[in-house]
């Protein structure tokens, strides 16, 4: 609070003497090919995102024109019947037969917009008969995808780096914006989306599709999409759900259908592979490199990059109990989850075997740490089948 | 009978001169949206630009939850209250307020209930950080543990809404100088009268609703969570059927408000009276029936959908009623544009901009794009700061000299108002810009194409914040002296409120008024 | 007079502001509840539903699918032990949900169903389901699951695919929790013991 306060000061100061200084800094940040001064809803590029987007601007044109009647009038009024130019004012006060008309005739308007409004609404609630089926859970801060009916399955973080959102490297075109892992679909094909969450509420929207739903812990929601051309989409999470709720981008990456299969079975041979991964002995640095990944993407958004947390409200890693204990305590709080506070997830399911091993690995010898001990993916696999 | 104020701060302590409690009210107002502003601006400030500079998210969160909590229960419910302490007896012609000792209490829990919820900021884990809305589970099982303080603020809150709800309901209907029949009431009058029902009605829901979630946080049930069998989307439905009366909680005095300035301005009397007085009512009516139009994401059967889509959609038909009836009054009128007459027009002209994005939002499938983004924080300031503030604001202007006896500077009033409305449009247009563009609500750092006209609305939102110490100054000066004012201040102005002398006597109407 | 006016209309606005208080508390809720039954409202399925003899319609095939996942801090193993099967309607059909407790202590979960689409939620009867009680395992535990569902006949015919998804949560604080409340102070509002399947 206070930090922030003080920081206020000190940007206050700043902009009052050169505040020309900071619009040169962005706009030398914002790289060519960011759309800029947008001002219009996409029209996005699915069948409902079209019929919204038309039905946006049909209400919009019809609040534009009462607001030239409205308006109009009264600036007329304004303008002639001052007093200044001596108008002398009526006295007239009362009539039912107009104050009927105005209300009539805006319900007439209203019918007009409610029914294209009852018909697209009707459309996207009609989620039969989907060729594909993917499981949406949003999580504290990111998002994970199911693929039902195979066994692929992912989480997706924000893969923009820690140091351009602080300020100290240039922001790239797509910043805020950029997932390691984007969803992969299929073009032209009718994709229904379950949605939920693991801990408070996340709404997963993509503007392109015109998809917004609510992902709500305990409970699954539906929603579809088919969408028509290939392309990368972008969207964000839309309800408040913490800390880094505007750091959880989503992005739909669609394909062509045979390279989706491609790439779904690459995707399920690639989890094979972990698992083969998982009976190898890496080396200490191997564990260390791989863990500082980890540990960026996963922990550092509450721990902190260099492991000194948030004071009173996520604990710090750097000389921590946990991560200078016995390594068993150290293994159950990162796969269970802490049994005390429920913003320490488990991430036994959300890591495989080997990112477990490397980030427990980095944890126990980073920030002066210095315990000196390494953990191996086969090590994890025991204590999880324990 | 016929004594002053007694000497020093026992005055305000003990008061139950309904004058006094209205300038308490109003004071405390001001203060809280200076407070809620300088958190705007702290919002505002880190929005400057892409990348975290100021406040780090977890700072930012709570510093948006706090904006909101204070801006609705802090700076514009006690304002108009304060107002509705000032006139409504003047207007009516009673003496006082009909529960003088009542009225003192439900100022005096006020302060109270804010410094318990701005003592939260000072707290481990820091203050409310999950939104005005709170929805849980945010708000419950991860919320820090300074949400048992927003909670008993927002309970004391409530009982001081409700006991000041209850004295204005009692003072309308049981203390009316003779003759003034409900018909011939002032609309400041009728849109108070309504409001106080609301407020009786809503603010026990929303006592109820904290209440769950102190019972959810400290006792084991589970109202709103799924593991013991609750339902965080019952949260939503409890929250807003408190909620979207609230939101016609903070607009109908403004009605009353314009409805009063603008004819006195026109020089012709108020358009449609009688169709004001239903409107207003049907309006608090709908208020009831559509609160699920902020859920629309959330999952409803169709069913449901389509029925808070239609209810909210006929709310535009009453609020209609009421713009052409403004309008009408200007129409034909002989105008001047005195300070309270600009904001009151600004106010018709930006509330019924806000009016449009509303109806915009109603429109359920389009609202599937514009919900939880910027396009909504666009929509719902553009209703609230000219609809709440300026109307306020307008009122402060056009009865001041009656409070006071003397006149404010018409020039630097005129300079507020040209200040607060470039001001407000710079800081919210674009906002319409970037939320339609993609960019949700309630986040610290955006993308880089948000970028150019979040630095826009940055700089209004300091030109708006400068406006307000225009105007803290012109309101002080006016207090300490000035130009005298006439009995009438304006020119025929309707209402018994002109007909005392200006300031008007620290007692009013011991003796109650002739009505015609 | 005035004061008796006065006392009158307090009194009947403290009585409306009680009372509104009262419908947040105590009415709102089941009435939620009872709404969510009717409508299907967040895809809750009914209470444990009494069989009734109904002619199996053996000319219509539904997929139903089944779907787990765990909420937070759950570190269970918690899968469908078939992921998809295609029922007729009316007949009564048994599956599984296998669960494994890898952590070194006994723990409480309760699952919790939700059902899309909303439509066909109250078409979904379930004879016998785990959700109906909190399930115990014992540190290094499995166990399998059962459920017993009947797809309704009256089931509407655009609905081909329905999908249960079973939350996991950890209960075993709460539970403890809630012993604890008892023995010192039962909580005046008890709504777990209401709860649904």
């Amino acid at each position: 609070m206070l930090m922030g306060l003080k920081r206020l000061f000190a940007f206050l100061t700043i902009s009052a003497i050169a505040p020309q200084l900071f619009a040169q800094e962005t706009a030398q940040k914002a790289e060519e090919g960011v759309e800029r001064w947008g001002v219009n809803m996409t029209q996005g590029v699915t069948e409902v995102s079209r019929t919204t987007y038309d039905l946006h601007m049909l209400i919009f044109w019809i609040c534009v024109a009462i607001g030239i009647v409205v308006f109009g009038v009264m600036f007329y009024s304004m303008w002639r019947h001052r007093k200044s130019k001596g108008y002398k004012a009526a006295q007239f006060h009362e009539s039912t037969l107009v104050e009927l008309a105005w209300t009539i005739v805006p319900t007439l308007i209203l019918v007009g917009m409610a029914i294209p409004a009852t018909k697209t609404l009707y459309d996207i609630y009609d989620t039969k008969e989907a060729d594909l089926d993917i499981m949406i859970t949003g999580y504290q801060w990111k998002w994970k995808y199911d693929y039902l009916g195979s066994d692929v399955s992912f989480f997706s973080n924000l893969s923009t780096p820690r140091a351009q959102i602080d300020n100290q490297q240039p922001k790239n075109e797509n910043y805020l914006l950029e997932v390691d892992e984007p969803l992969v679909v299929p073009v032209n094909q009718k994709i229904r989306f379950l949605i939920t969450a693991n801990d408070v509420i996340h709404a997963w929207w993509v503007p392109d599709l015109a998809v917004k739903k609510d992902a709500i812990p305990g409970f699954v929601n539906e929603s579809w999409t088919r969408i028509d051309e290939p392309g990368i989409y972008r969207g964000q999470c839309a309800e408040l759900c913490g800390k880094d709720h505007g750091f959880m981008p989503i992005v739909v990456k669609a394909v062509p259908q045979d390279e989706y299969h491609s790439w779904l079975n690459d995707r399920a041979a690639a989890a094979a592979k972990i698992k083969e991964l998982t009976n190898k002995t890496f080396t200490f640095d191997e564990l260390y490199e791989r863990g500082k990944k980890v540990y960026e993407s996963t922990c550092a958004a509450c721990h902190q990059v260099k492991g000194q947390g948030v004071p009173g409200a996520f604990p710090a890693i750097a000389g921590s109990r946990i991560a200078t204990g016995a390594m068993d305590g150290h293994l159950s709080m990162v796969v269970n989850g802490s049994p005390n506070n429920p913003a320490m997830q488990a991430f036994g399911a959300q890591l495989s075997e080997v990112d477990l091993a490397a980030v427990i690995t980095y944890q126990r010898n980073a920030f002066g740490n210095n315990m000196g001990d390494t953990v191996q993916p086969i090590d994890i696999l025991n204590f999880k089948n324990k | 009978m016929a004594h002053g104020p007694k000497p020093g701060f026992t005055r305000w302590l003990y008061t139950t001169n309904h004058k006094d409690i209205g300038s308490m009210y109003l004071w405390f107002s001001f203060a809280m949206f200076l407070l809620g502003g300088c958190m705007a601006l702290v919002i505002r400030a880190e929005l400057f630009q892409p990348g975290l500079q100021i406040v780090q998210p977890e700072f930012f969160n709570q510093m948006t939850t706090m904006h909101g909590l204070i801006m609705v229960f802090g700076a514009v419910m006690p304002a108009f209250v304060g107002l509705a302490n000032w006139m409504v007896p003047m207007m009516i012609g009673a003496p006082d307020m009909a529960l003088p000792r009542m009225n003192n209490w439900s100022f005096w829990i006020l302060p109270f209930a804010f410094a318990m919820l701005a003592s939260t900021l000072f707290m481990e884990g820091g203050a409310p950080n999950f939104g005005w809305t709170f929805y849980a589970p945010l708000s419950t099982e991860y919320a820090p543990p300074s949400v048992t303080f927003f909670i008993f603020s927002i309970h004391i809150m409530g009982a001081s809404s409700i006991m000041g709800a209850i004295n204005i309901v009692a003072t309308i209907l049981n203390m009316r100088a003779p003759g003034m029949t409900l018909m011939k009431m002032p609309l400041f009058v009728w849109t108070w009268l309504i409001t106080a029902y609301l407020l009786i009605a809503v603010m026990p829901v929303l006592a109820g609703v904290v209440t769950m979630m102190l019972m959810d946080i400290h006792f084991g049930t589970s109202f709103f969570s799924a593991a013991g069998g609750g339902d965080p989307v019952l949260f939503q439905h409890v929250f807003w059927f408190f909620g979207h009366p609230e939101v016609y909680i903070m607009i109908l005095p403004a009605f009353g408000i314009v409805s009063a300035i603008i004819p006195t301005f026109a020089r012709k009397p108020l358009f449609g009276y009688s169709s004001m007085v239903y409107a207003t009512a049907s309006i608090a009516f709908l208020s009831f029936i559509v609160w699920a139009h902020h859920m629309f994401t959330v999952g409803m059967p169709i069913a449901g959908e389509l029925f808070f889509m239609y209810a909210t959609m006929l709310i535009a038909v009453p609020t209609g009623v009421k713009v052409f009836n403004w309008v009408t009054t200007m129409f034909r009128g002989s105008m001047t544009f005195e300070t309270p007459m600009l904001f009151s027009i600004a106010f018709v002209i930006l509330f019924t901009l806000g009016g449009f994005s509303g109806l915009m939002l109603a429109i359920a499938p389009a609202d599937f794009q514009y919900h939880d983004t910027y396009f909504v924080v666009a929509h719902f300031h553009y209703v609230l700061v000219p609809g709440a503030i300026f109307s306020i604001t307008a009122g402060v202007y056009y009865w001041l000299p009656k409070w006071t006896g003397n006149m404010y500077n018409e020039t630097m009033g005129k300079v507020h108002f040209w200040m607060a409305f470039v001001g407000l449009n710079v800081t919210f247009f674009p906002m319409h810009f970037v939320g339609l563009a993609g960019m949700p609500r309630r986040i610290p750092d955006y993308a880089l194409q948000f970028a150019d006209f979040n630095q826009i609305a940055s700089v209004g939102a300091f030109l708006f914040g400068a406006a307000q110490i225009v105007f803290l100054f012109n309101v002080i000066r006016t207090v300490r002296g000035g130009r005298k004012a006439t009995d009438e201040v304006w020119e025929n102005p309707q209402g018994l409120e002109w007909t005392v002398p200006s300031p008007a006597p620290y007692h009013t109407f011991s003796t109650p008024p002739v009505v015609r | 007079m005035a004061i008796s006016a006065n006392a009158k209309t307090t009194i009947k606005m403290l009585a409306l502001a009680v009372s509104m208080l009262g419908f947040a508390l105590f009415i709102m809720p089941p009435l939620y509840d009872a709404f969510c039954e009717v409508t299907g409202l967040n895809g809750k399925t009914g209470d444990r539903y009494e069989a009734v003899p109904a002619a199996v319609d053996t000319e219509r095939t539904v997929k139903v699918q089944f779907v787990a996942s765990n909420n937070e801090n759950m570190p269970w193993k918690f899968t469908p032990g078939v992921v998809e099967m295609k029922v007729h309607p009316g007949e009564a059909v048994d599956t599984v949900f296998l669960a494994y407790n890898p952590t070194e202590r006994d723990m409480v979960g309760q699952a919790i169903p939700s059902l899309v689409p909303f439509k066909a939620a109250s078409y979904f009867h379930k004879t016998e389901c785990f959700c109906f009680n909190q399930q115990t395992l014992a540190a290094g535990e499995s166990a399998e699951l059962g459920l017993r569902f009947i797809v309704d006949p009256d089931l509407p015919p655009g609905v081909n695919t329905i999908t249960l998804s079973y939350t996991l949560f950890d209960v075993t604080e709460r539970i403890a929790k809630q012993t604890d409340n008892k023995k010192t102070d039962a909580s005046p509002i008890e709504r777990d013991s209401e709860r649904e399947g």
